[in-house]
């Protein structure tokens, strides 16, 4: 069974409007349970559209969308997925520590569990001095390191991840990375994640999916196969060649 | 003590002022015909203390009730605006076409409809006054939500009341406050504009225009003194209130003063 299955989704977005847009042409792709899917292409290719779908946050206009063999819409009620946005979208009025334990008040946590796990996760993403604070405080990275812990939080087995790491710095990138890896190794989650770095989607991804443009297409997916991935990957040559495969892919969508 | 923050500027400011005027008057305006001074203010304040006394108490009250019931009414209509689309439909073209009628206009009216000597009409002027700066701020703020907030709580498949808890209404509160700290004013307005038409006859307003008609400027200023001083405790309770529904906010204010 497929976790996720993507049958010619389209998406046209104010249709027969002046300013209609051809967000996605005729999407399929179907991910399976473990994966680690990766989506990269040109701005504006639809990542965050496809995403929202999978979501069920918006409605395919044509095609279907299904997670855990269910409508995407079932899925959103029953809470299968966690998700991240490309903007951290944090509660200004509430503490960082507040903002994470938003979906586990929802889920129904008592107070001492939620407690526990915000400090936690505020651990895993080096905040944890700041869980009085509120989000203005913070940083863009920190707050964006706050809203990967609140996605995280609930241990959703499917992850949507659009751009989590765009606004932070290469060194906190790296071990936010490798967090990620330690997760989705250790909970079997399966993971959509979006992302403009090359080398990026190539060290998370078992798959690379490459988008083109107007309207939003798969143009190729490549298959990464670099075994245990652990920081010494990043300088093996077979991720060298996968780095210059997913570069050549991209730069054709690109033309 | 956190919350009285940032009054003590504005003390000092009013004090100079004060004295300002005070010696300025006293230089080139002894008779203090035009413009009483302050000390000859507080003088007719202490001589008229229970006329002046009372008609705070009437104006007050016609200001404050007035005040909370336009509150609730905006309050409700934007509640209701955002939640239904045909209360959206039929309520928001009706507030703008109210809001379009000079409403102190209607004074003389009003007092037609709940009688002459009654406070009921310049409490409904205030009402009147009040309500559309309250629903229009109101409203604005629980529409203008950040979309990722709204996405987010959908992900968590949250109701709507629940969403309208965790985003809507914590992001119209500094909509509110705004809007309310301006009707503050608008409301003391009112309030003494409509008294001048009618309504008790005990109230400031017709204070102000017996006194004025008898040339007693220093007790007109007495009864004007007491108007500003209803506005001025409002806009400072308003003030604390606003520090105490959103700690999150004064930070925020705080951190950009800084940088
Ligand atoms: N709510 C919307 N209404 C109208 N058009 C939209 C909406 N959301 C997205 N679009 C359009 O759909 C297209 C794809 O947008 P999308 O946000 O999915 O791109 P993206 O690949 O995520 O880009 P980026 O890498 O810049 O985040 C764009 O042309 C965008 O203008
Ligand atoms: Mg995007």
């Amino acid at each position: 069974m497929n976790v996720i299955e993507i049958r010619g989704a389209t998406k046209v977005f104010n249709p027969g409007k002046g300013n209609q847009v051809e967000a996605l042409a005729e999407i399929d792709l179907a991910v399976r349970p473990g994966e680690f899917v990766t989506l990269i292409g040109p701005s504006g290719c639809g990542k965050s559209t496809l995403l929202r779908l999978i979501a069920a946050l918006i409605a395919p206009s044509t095609g279907s969308v299904e997670v855990n063999a269910k409508p995407a819409e079932q899925a959103r009620l029953d809470r299968d997925y966690g998700m991240a946005f490309q903007t951290a979208g944090l509660f200004d009025w509430r503490t960082v520590s507040k903002n994470i334990e938003l979906p586990l008040e929802l889920m129904g946590w008592t107070k001492g569990d939620r407690r526990r796990r915000a400090k936690e996760m505020l651990e895993l993403v080096k905040l944890g001095e700041f869980a009085t604070h509120h989000p203005s405080e913070l940083s863009g990275g920190m707050q964006q390191r706050v809203a990967i812990a609140r996605a995280l939080s609930f241990s959703p087995a499917l992850l949507l991840m659009d751009e989590p790491f765009g606004a932070l710095d290469e060194m906190t990138r790296e071990h936010m990375q490798d967090e990620l890896l330690r997760i989705w190794k250790e909970t079997e989650t399966t993971v959509v994640f979006v992302t403009h770095s090359i080398p990026e989607a190539v060290y998370l991804s078992t798959r690379v999916v490459v988008m083109s443009p107007r309207p939003g297409n798969i143009a190729s997916v490549i298959e990464v196969d670099l075994g245990q991935r652990q920081a010494s990957v990043r300088d093996d040559p077979a991720f060298h060649t996968k780095v210059t495969e997913v570069r050549v892919a991209l730069r054709k969508v690109e033309e | 003590m956190n919350a009285l923050k940032g009054f003590s500027a504005p003390i000092v400011t009013g004090v100079v002022l004060f004295g300002l005027w005070e010696g300025v008057l006293a230089l080139f305006n002894p008779q203090g015909f035009v413009l009483p001074a302050p000390s000859e203010i507080v003088g007719a304040l202490i001589d008229n203390w229970s006329e002046v006394y009372q008609g705070a108490r009437i104006t007050g009250y016609v200001v404050v009730s007035g005040l909370l019931a336009g509150i609730i009414f905006g309050v409700l209509a934007a509640l209701l605006v955002t939640r239904f689309r045909t209360a959206n439909e039929t309520i928001t073209p009706l507030a703008v076409a109210i809001n379009a009628i000079p409403i102190i206009a209607l004074a003389p009216i009003f007092n037609n409809w709940f009688g002459l000597t009654s406070a009921r009409s310049n409490q409904a002027i205030v009402v009147a006054l009040v309500f559309f700066p309250i629903f229009i701020n109101t409203t604005r703020g629980l529409t203008q939500v950040d979309r990722s907030q709204v996405e987010l709580m959908e992900s968590y498949a949250a109701s709507r009341s629940r969403i309208s808890r965790e985003v809507r209404i914590p992001n119209a509160m500094p909509f509110f406050f705004t809007a309310l700290k301006l009707s503050t004013s608008l409301a003391v307005i009112a309030a003494i504009v409509a008294e001048y038409f009618g309504g008790r006859q005990d109230a400031l307003g017709p204070l102000i225009t017996q006194s004025a008609g008898l040339t007693r400027y220093d007790d007109a200023w007495a009864a004007v003194l007491a108007g500003t001083t209803i506005g001025a405790v409002l806009y400072i309770v308003v003030t604390v209130l606003e520090r105490v529904a959103m700690p999150w906010h004064s930070l925020i204010r705080s951190h950009r003063e800084e940088t």
